[in-house]
């Protein structure tokens, strides 16, 4: 009865999605308010049937339900009850069914927290969801139905890829598709802004703290999935361009180029058009992923679905977003107006530079995703884009980057004097210069590609110190929490660039033959091997080591990395041990035993590993105080005022 | 004495810490360097995208063993990702060789770099000569004045 309750409400939420998608957008062009007044009801509901149907599979999994397919395909009565909550999610239909829910809840959020917007714009914004959430519902309920019945239903589960029973697993994917979805409002705002013919700084200023908001779930979201790949697949890399990895990284990068766009468009109302096809952009990434990653196209750990279908759904789906979108973007931003004049130096040029360098960088990682599809579908062969040419074509378009980030805050907006950025940033080049010169030397040998790194870097913080400071000092009062919120992002990301110089310069790595007694030294740090023992997991036996691990001869502490057989899968799994630290990880994993009681061990020495994940926590953080800045939550009938006066402008 | 007795576990134990090194895995570490240079920039054939050097799947395995004793042949790098290339293919590769199929592969960053800063140039420009020179209205700054309003 449960599924059939699930699967009934799924099919009405698509029918008021459908309601919640032409009404309003109807009624706020005919100017109709009773029309436009059912985006709000109408939006609670399909949020409402979308997360009766989440609950209703969630209970089916709680329950071992295995007569639904479903179900019995990634769950178990062995699988620990957490595991077997977060497995609603571990496959192709639950995990569209989570993106949807996370739709209604961000159109729902949406709904609850713009009392200030006036209406018609709240009823277009939520309109488009709705539209959006229609193409999905239907994609869910034509292809991907989670409810579908097995008859005769299974004795018994196949239960869940054992990669995926992890904590990772619980928290990894809910966060990277609240920013994926996250990027739906964005969208939303756009199509409503460019429906109304409204483009202007109040528009800009309303969907920056919900872009902003995404953004923070999308930065979270894959630093999330990079610690799991870097402690979970055993082989200590953090970041490998999967093609999978890229389809969220892609909407990231343009993300970080709108919310940057955007400043510009509430500040100065310039570059409107730009922010608006950047919105467009991110969105259409973010479903260009799911279209990878669902259709089975690429050949990865993520792509579970192998039914063209669903690949053809999704791709029709990405054309009719992107088809109309465009067109309705070149029917109106002729219309448009540029905005304020600025010189050739100004900030409005170094954010744009800024915007050119991410979408190319974005561009770049596009190419080398879809490169070899593409190949392989003109007939040209079978070829393979990894790591090495990611990082041949991607760090050089960064480099310039970082660069700018220390200088972009200082200079003013309009117009800016070459002569006051260098009197005001000098002190930090000298500092920069003088790090990527002893740093690397004090950390180990130097290396050209780690002096420049770290060079920026520590241009990046003298910068933000140098400005932190002269701006107490200018007397003008504390600044605004967006201003801490860039200053706090930007050391994020100083932070992130020392990690991955660090660890991917100093790195150690051992792989040794171990018998219990025996001991192997990486940076410093011993391992003394004390034996392996044989643990019953809950669902897994488990291959259980024991390691001392101590630094100049004193013991810190017991570490005990795993070799686990799942009972349901013949493929054994490393569970490394980590002993994680402020300057360094040092990671142990255990090979396969040899002969005797010896084993085959590996053992790294990770420094600053950690930054890489601190660093993204930073942005994160800094998004949170930019958009938590009360200028942000205006009050209703000033807001309302404003956008009449804004509409006769238009 | 008894201090001498007291020094006895210690000294035994920081014996039991020296003397078992464990033995590198590898019989030859540097062979075992270069293949794992060389094998970092190679695909696992069976496995879903991951190097041949992190791969534990027995194909990968297979062929470690064989670039290991191309390495102990003589072979260059080069060489022994030939080898690969001509029994495997070019999908062997992580590292895309520049020929004319991947000449837009390798050259597209570079050009879309270029075209961005030319569009980025051309539009400053253009838009230096449209632009008015005040860039709000009356009416937008009478906006502008009641957004901040709201903010205080």
């Amino acid at each position: 009865m449960t599924p059939e309750l699930g699967h009934f409400a799924l099919i009405l939420s698509l029918w008021v999605a459908l309601a919640q998608g032409v009404l309003p957008l109807v009624g706020a062009q005919r100017n109709q308010p009773q029309w436009i007044a059912i985006a709000r009801p109408a939006t609670t509901a399909s949020f409402l049937l979308v997360a009766i149907a989440f609950a209703c599979l969630t209970w089916s999994f709680y329950i071992n339900d295995f007569s639904i397919a479903y179900v019995a395909a990634h769950s178990n009565t062995q699988l620990p009850t957490m595991y077997r909550i977060s497995a609603v999610w571990g496959g192709h239909e639950g995990s569209l069914l989570l993106w949807v829910l996370m739709l209604a809840g961000w159109a729902q959020a949406v709904a609850l927290f713009s009392r200030q917007l006036p209406d018609a714009m709240v009823a277009r914004v939520l309109g488009v969801l709705g539209l959006v959430m229609f193409g999905l519902l239907a994609f869910v309920l034509l292809t991907s139905n989670p409810f579908e019945r097995l008859l005769p239903a299974a004795e018994e589960g196949r239960s869940l890829n054992p990669l995926l029973q992890d904590p990772g697993l619980v928290y990894h994917p809910p966060m990277l598709y609240m920013g994926y979805v996250g990027m739906s409002v964005a969208f939303a705002f756009a199509i409503a802004a460019l429906l109304a013919g409204q483009l202007d700084a109040a528009w800009a200023r309303w969907s920056r703290p919900w872009t902003t908001v995404a953004w923070i779930f999308l930065t979270l979201g894959i630093a999330l999935g990079s610690w799991w790949a870097y402690y979970e697949l055993g082989w200590g890399g953090w970041w490998f361009w999967d093609p999978v990895e890229n389809a969220s990284f892609m909407p990231w990068l343009v993300a970080t180029a709108l919310i940057h766009s955007l400043a510009v468009t509430e500040k100065r109302g310039s570059f409107k058009n730009w922010t608006v096809l950047l919105a467009i952009a991110a969105f259409s990434l973010s479903l260009l992923g799911t279209f990878l990653v669902r259709s089975g196209v690429l050949t990865s750990v993520h792509a579970f679905a192998t039914d063209p279908r669903r690949g053809i759904f999704i791709l029709i789906l990405l054309a009719i977003v992107v088809g109309s979108s465009l067109l309705l973007f070149a029917l109106r931003a002729p219309k448009v107006s540029l905005g304020g004049r600025f010189s050739l130096l100004s900030r409005e040029t170094l954010l744009l530079v800024n915007n050119v360098l991410l979408v190319v960088a974005c561009g770049a990682v596009l190419l080398g995703t879809l490169y070899p599809l593409i190949i392989d579908a003109l007939g040209l062969g079978k070829l393979s884009v990894g790591p090495p040419y990611f990082n041949a074509v991607f760090v050089p378009i960064m480099l310039p980057l970082l660069v700018l980030v220390a200088a972009g805050p200082i200079a003013r907006w309009k117009q800016a004097e070459l002569g006051d950025i260098v009197r005001r940033l000098w002190p930090a080049a000298v500092v920069a210069l003088l790090a990527g010169i002893a740093l690397p030397m004090l950390a180990g040998e130097w290396h050209g590609y780690v002096a420049l790194a770290l060079a920026l870097a520590a241009w990046i913080i003298a910068a933000i110190v140098l400005q932190t400071i002269q701006r107490l000092k200018a007397g003008t009062g504390n600044p605004p929490p967006s201003w801490w919120g860039m200053q706090i992002a930007h050391f994020g990301l100083a932070a992130f660039v020392i990690g991955v110089a660090m660890v991917g310069s100093y790195e150690e790595e051992r792989d040794v033959r171990m018998s219990p007694g025996e001991t192997v030294t990486v940076g410093g740090h011993t391992f003394k091997f004390l034996g392996v023992e044989d643990v019953r997991g809950p669902n897994y036996t488990a291959a259980r080591g024991s390691f001392e691990l101590s630094k100049d001869g004193k013991m810190l502490r017991i570490l005990h990395p795993e070799k686990r057989n799942y009972d349901s899968s013949a493929m054994p799994m490393t569970e490394a041990a980590i002993d994680a630290g402020l300057t360094r990880d040092v990671y142990v994993s255990l090979g396969e035993p040899l002969e005797g009681a010896a084993w085959a061990v590996r053992v790294y020495f990770k420094p600053f590993v950690d930054w890489i994940w601190g660093g993204c926590l930073l942005m994160s953080l800094g998004g949170l105080v930019a958009a938590a800045d009360r200028r942000y939550r205006l009050k209703a009938r000033t807001a309302t005022k404003t956008v009449a006066t804004g509409a006769m402008a238009a | 004495m008894k201090r001498l007795l007291a020094l006895v576990p210690a000294a035994l134990l920081s014996f039991g810490l020296l003397a078992n090194e464990a033995a590198p895995l590898a019989e030859d570490p540097v062979v075992e360097q270069r293949l794992v240079h060389i094998a970092g920039e190679l695909r696992c054939l069976v496995c879903q995208n991951e190097s041949l050097a992190g791969s534990q799947a027995d194909l990968a395995k297979d062929l470690r063993r064989e670039v290991r004793g191309l390495i102990k042949e003589g072979k260059s790098d080069e060489e022994v990702k030939d080898f690969l290339v001509s029994r495997y293919g070019d999908f062997v590769l992580y590292r895309p060789q520049v020929k004319p199929e991947t000449y837009l592969l390798w050259g597209g960053p570079f050009i879309l770099l270029v075209a961005g800063i030319i569009a980025l140039v051309s539009y400053l420009r253009r838009r230096n000569r449209l632009a008015p020179d005040t860039p709000l209205t009356e009416e937008e700054k009478k906006r502008a004045a009641d957004l901040l309003k709201a903010d205080s």
